[in-house]
């Protein structure tokens, strides 16, 4: 450091060399390390262990997830979004509280605070025995583990977008005339899309990366309730190890490309923040 | 379009924005909410536009009540002072937007949108995006998009308080001839006194949630009912003085009262230009400081037994001759006004 207060050149090289000694450690040797096993094993033989039947099934599971996880993170998140910074009501920062409660809590935890409420000799079990829903075991369980670990991302981005970008346009919307419905579609998604589609992608990663959550509401049945994660976690047991690197590989190029989708969605959100904000 | 506001009350928790505010607006008229920041002015517009609800009280448009009239059936125009444009529509966009809500096919929309942009002088600039607008471009863009739909009235809150002082001034004057152009009853808030004076009919000023005075812009300024008002509007001088036979003394200073007035304490309001000095020993006051405003100079002053004055002169007046820091002064009031010594507490204003 001089005494100016800004980095010297070698500073700034110690810094830089640091964080990317760093993040070599945690990211690009393991990364590298399942490259190379891949192609120890064959990358062949790799991709062809997912043609098998109960790889395909525990891929198009995630695939599926991340249908239902988009969809309804979409409706939820902007919804909560929406009450929770332009109304204000009884209970309102209660519910600001509940929206990030699973980025504190344990998804094993949750996992199991769910079996415990649906399971056998659960509170909620008399119930889905006669709605005659299995949940605990199943598609449902997958996908209500997948939803409750994904709900922050999607509602946090779009609240912080429409506290910055204040009501005063839709304000305006609504004294020219438009109604709700109106205000909606033409004022209000248009600023928060960016921020929308951003906290979607986070969720996909999400969907993507869970295991605890899936693992403990599914069970991993093979063929059932396998997803590409808790997939790779068994065919290691099974030391089936082309399998497992060649399901990691494409989860690894999918969140590759999912980072790639992330940083061109923070761009945009950053240019509707910024360039197109009124001083 | 005609206004009646009565009884309008407000609370925002356990402050009380709004205080039982009655008043009338006569259709066509450019009327200025004047107060200070805090004094519940752009409460009363939003109330007006239904973006706010009032607790107790009622509206009335052209004698049909709209206290409980939803914002958008109001039809009003209504401009932001950080204008709240579309930032991802464009400005013929941003101004056809009432029309197209409202179902009118897109060619006509823009047609209006056209039209509108031409008449606040910013023909041409319909395909660009409102960041690419200056602050008093964006504001015509906000008063035009307003206009678009053709409201009965037009609210405008502090609608010059985003734009630097040179732009400013222009917008008043451009402001003032497009309302007559127009000829849409219009209400605008400001804090800044020469903004009212210069563009309004009739000023209602606000203070403390409450309606002191309405009238036109020389009314308030030479008949102020309250103190408040006297002390808003210019530059005064307060001093404690009693009144005794028409006439109130100050220390040494006396300064006679149209008014009739009641003998006792009260509080003596004087206008800056409101006074006379010129050097004369040994006098009632010594000169403390002189100070240069380009066109105009200002004369801070002690009376004896009583506080400081200030007064201002055009810079060449002969009045100023020999007054410098030091001398001895007399001085002649030539209008003053006297409020109950209960209502401020006297100081220079």
């Amino acid at each position: 450091m001089t005494v100016h207060g800004k980095p010297s050149r070698l500073g700034r090289m110690a810094l830089i060399g640091i964080v990317l000694t760093y993040l070599g450690l945690i990211l690009i040797l393991p990364l590298l390390g399942l490259v190379r096993h891949t192609y120890e094993v064959g990358f062949g033989e790799s991709f062809l262990a997912l043609l098998d039947e109960a790889a395909l099934d525990a891929l198009l599971k995630t695939l599926y997830l991340i249908v239902i996880a988009v969809v309804v993170n979409a409706v939820v998140g902007t919804v909560g979004a929406i009450s929770i910074v332009r109304h204000r009501f009884w209970g309102r920062s209660l519910l600001s509280a509940f929206f990030d409660l699973p980025l504190a809590v344990s998804p094993v935890m949750i996992g199991l605070g769910f079996v415990l409420l649906i399971g056998r000799g659960g509170l909620l079990e008399p119930l889905l025995q006669v709605l005659d829903l299995k949940v605990m075991f199943s598609f449902w369980g997958l996908t209500i583990g997948t939803l409750f670990v994904t709900l922050p991302f999607t509602m946090r981005e779009v609240a912080y977008v429409l506290e910055e970008i204040g009501s005063q346009e839709e304000e305006a919307a609504t004294t020219l005339g438009a109604s709700p419905f109106q205000t909606f579609w033409r004022v209000t998604l248009p600023n928060i899309r960016f921020a929308l589609g951003y906290g979607l992608l986070m969720t996909v990663a999400r969907t993507v990366g869970e295991f605890g959550a899936v693992l403990v509401l599914g069970g991993s049945i093979s063929g059932q309730t396998q997803t590409a994660t808790t997939f790779i976690h068994d065919a290691i047991e099974e030391r089936k190890l082309p399998a497992a690197y060649g399901m990691s590989l494409t989860l690894a190029a999918l969140s590759i490309c999912l980072l790639l989708g992330l940083e061109w969605a923070k761009k945009q959100r950053k240019l509707k923040l910024s360039g197109r904000h009124t001083p | 379009m005609n206004i009646r506001v009565k009884n309008l009350c407000k609370k925002f928790g356990s402050f009380e924005a709004v205080k039982n505010v009655s008043f009338e607006i006569e259709s066509g008229s450019l009327v200025a909410l004047l107060g200070p920041s805090g004094s519940g002015k752009s409460t009363i517009l939003r109330i007006l536009a239904g973006l706010e609800s009032a607790d107790s009280g009622q509206i009335w448009f052209d004698d049909q009540e709209a206290t409980d009239v939803h914002t958008r059936m109001r039809s009003i125009g209504f401009v932001f002072q950080h204008y709240a444009l579309f930032r991802h529509l464009t400005v013929g966009e941003n101004v056809a937007f009432g029309l197209t809500v409202r179902k009118v096919p897109k060619v006509q929309a823009m047609k209006k949108a056209h039209e509108l942009l031409e008449l606040v002088g910013l023909g041409g600039l319909e395909k660009r995006y409102p960041s690419q607008l200056s602050g008093g471009q964006r504001q015509r863009v906000a008063l035009a998009r307003a206009l678009a739909p053709d409201p009965k009235m037009l609210l405008l809150d502090e609608p010059f308080g985003a734009v630097d002082a040179k732009v400013r001034e222009e917008l008043r004057q451009w402001l003032r001839r497009l309302h007559d152009e127009v000829g849409v009853t219009s209400i605008f808030v400001t804090h800044d006194q020469d903004e009212a004076f210069s563009v309004s009919d009739q000023v209602l000023v606000i203070h403390q949630g409450g309606l002191e005075q309405k009238g036109t812009p020389t009314d308030i300024l030479d008949n102020p009912e309250t103190e408040f008002v006297a002390r808003f509007v210019g530059e005064v001088n307060v001093l404690s003085s009693m009144v005794r036979g028409g006439e109130a003394n100050a220390g040494s200073l006396r300064a006679r009262l149209e008014d009739a007035a009641s003998d006792g304490p009260a509080h003596l309001v004087m206008r800056s230009y409101d006074l006379k000095f010129w050097r004369e020993d040994p006098g009632i006051a010594t000169v403390e400081r002189v100070i240069t405003l380009g066109d105009r100079v200002k004369v801070q002053a002690k009376v004896d037994g009583a506080g400081q004055l200030v007064a201002q002169f055009p810079r060449r007046s002969t009045l100023l001759k020999g007054i410098e820091p030091g001398v001895r002064i007399q001085i002649d009031v030539t209008q003053a006004r006297i409020y109950p010594s209960f209502s401020l507490p006297p100081q220079v204003g």
